[in-house]
């Protein structure tokens, strides 16, 4: 019970509040790749809160998502970065704003 | 894209992603998870070893063309339509076996069409993948 309280009253809003943060990095980040590391980042968050409704629910599927999150995340970050280092995406567009 | 980190780390969960894949796919008639989601992991752990290895290793180590994989799928599919039809019942009826395998559990006709869907996301999947790395 003491673990079921100390997720719902303090781990869920932790990282509610940390997802909010970076929905405003994602939104407001002054160059491109920060808005991609916000974007990785997003997705590491979620991993951590699919992991705290498995607990909190007794539901193993979820770890399960978190596990193929976990090896997948970097994908996206990655195939980012290789547009970016050959050029596709106009940079100026991006990065003012 | 040159990286020793990311062909490292490639190499190693390459044989992770695709075993996953495989058991996203046998668990997924009574448990979520299924055909087409491990279809998508499976592409997605060769989209990897693309974008890190290049195309032309990555077809290498891919015995068959993506077209071949969906022609393979497709066939899957419809065959276990129509294996109930050879029976005297409704098509697409699903037909299981009696003995309970270990790991698999019941063969039947579900896991086939299952298996075709795989084969076919997985095909899609990689042939996006390699038009879109084939501009480079």
């Amino acid at each position: 019970m003491i673990l079921e309280n100390v997720i719902l009253y303090f781990i869920l809003p932790v990282l509610s509040i940390s997802m909010l943060l970076i929905f405003i990095r994602v939104f407001k980040g002054p160059r491109l790749m920060d808005r991609v590391v916000a974007l990785d980042l997003l997705v590491i968050v979620g991993i951590g809160s699919f992991s705290a409704y498995a607990i909190l629910h007794n539901k193993e599927v979820f770890i399960d998502i978190s596990l193929i999150l976990a090896l997948i995340a970097f994908l996206s970050t990655v195939a980012f970065t290789w547009y970016y280092v050959k050029g596709d995406i106009e940079k100026d567009k991006f990065d003012q704003r | 894209m040159n990286s020793v980190i990311l062909t490292t780390t490639t190499r190693i969960l390459l044989p992770i992603l695709l075993l996953f894949s495989v058991y996203t796919l046998i668990r997924g008639h009574q448990e979520p998870g299924g055909g087409f989601v491990g279809g998508l992991v499976a592409g997605m752990a060769f989209a990897l070893y693309t974008i890190s290895n290049g195309v032309a290793s990555a077809r290498k180590i891919f015995p068959l063309s993506p077209t071949t994989f969906l022609i393979i799928g497709l066939t899957f599919a419809l065959s276990s339509g129509l294996l109930s039809l050879f029976l005297g019942l409704p098509a697409f009826t699903g037909i299981w076996g009696t003995y309970e395998f270990p790991v698999i559990g019941y063969l039947s006709t579900p896991l086939v069409f299952d298996i075709g869907v795989y084969l076919v996301v997985f095909g899609v999947s990689s042939s996006i993948i390699f038009t879109l790395k084939l501009k480079e």
